[in-house]
């Protein structure tokens, strides 16, 4: 069972992520994009972005390292093996570039009992290096109690 | 601004389609890509042993693949300001024939205020939807 006196907890900001040109192609590619942004210098650029553009789920790594810490908080309580991954979005207040500096801060949003079962939501913020919000990943778990 | 004319667009309309040929390869490419290593993707005797019906796409991945037919679409994924899917049902992918993802995208909603347009994405595999309410807000 999810404890669920972490609700409201705020977990600290991760150390800067740098995001390079190649991690961004390389996400493109395994997520079958043929969008030319995500690719070409000179198409981003075009299309009036400093540099390649990520996709649209690209945020999910910024969001995984912030999940690692509440995943590894014993209060917490979270079975890493019993989670299965309920809901995801992401609001974007602009597209992540390659140059872009990330930290990301986690909140917990909330946190249910569905039978045995928890479902826990995170808020995590996506900033750049100037603090300004890129993103904001929201991510639902449902964490598998005993049957 | 984009090639597209809000002006011309109806609630409904079909905006693009593609069939997604999700394999071991494509898992292992995504793992890498993503950090996500967990072994229910990738390795047959780790799935079933914790009662899988077999190795499973990452829902990330699904939902990653899913959204290209929005940025496809407005043809640049920059414009893909808000995307929330649920993960309803798992895509068991095959060590030999791997998966096929059907992916539809329409109109779901128009903002001629904020030319935001709403794309709803239907994801199915073995006709069968694995997202629900997979909706990618685009900004024209």
């Amino acid at each position: 069972m999810v404890n669920a006196n972490v609700e409201g907890k705020k977990y600290p900001a991760t150390e800067p992520y740098l995001v390079g040109r190649e991690k961004i192609r390389e996400f493109a590619h395994a997520v079958m994009s043929t969008n030319s942004v995500n690719h070409d210098v000179f198409a981003a650029q075009a299309a009036g972005y400093t540099d390649v553009v990520a996709p649209p789920t690209f945020a999910v790594v910024i969001q995984e390292r912030s999940l690692a810490t509440v995943l590894g908080d014993p209060q917490a309580d979270i079975d890493f093996s019993r989670v299965v991954h309920g809901d995801q979005r992401f609001v974007h207040v602009r597209p992540i570039v390659a140059g872009d500096e990330l930290t990301s801060q986690l909140t917990v949003a909330s946190v249910k009992s569905l039978g045995a079962h928890s479902m826990i939501t995170f808020e995590t913020q996506i900033f750049d290096a100037s603090s300004a919000l890129v993103c904001t990943a929201i991510s639902t778990l449902v964490v598998r109690g005993d049957e | 601004m984009t090639h597209i004319n809000i002006a011309g667009l109806e609630v409904g309309q079909e905006i693009g389609s593609r069939e997604f040929h999700l394999t071991r390869d494509s898992l292992v490419r995504y793992a890498g890509a993503s950090g996500d290593f967990n072994p229910i993707h990738y390795r047959d005797d780790f799935a079933a042993a914790v009662g899988l019906p077999g190795v499973l796409a990452h829902g990330m991945l699904t939902m990653g693949v899913a959204v290209q037919v929005a940025a496809d679409w407005i043809g640049d994924a920059g414009r893909v300001i808000d995307y929330g899917v649920r993960f309803t049902k798992p895509v068991v992918v095959d060590a030999a024939d791997g998966a096929i993802l059907k992916v539809v995208g329409k109109i779901g909603e128009i903002n001629a205020e904020t030319g935001d347009v709403r794309v709803d994405l239907t994801a199915t595999f073995n006709d069968t939807a694995v997202l629900g309410k997979a909706q990618a807000r685009v900004r024209l």
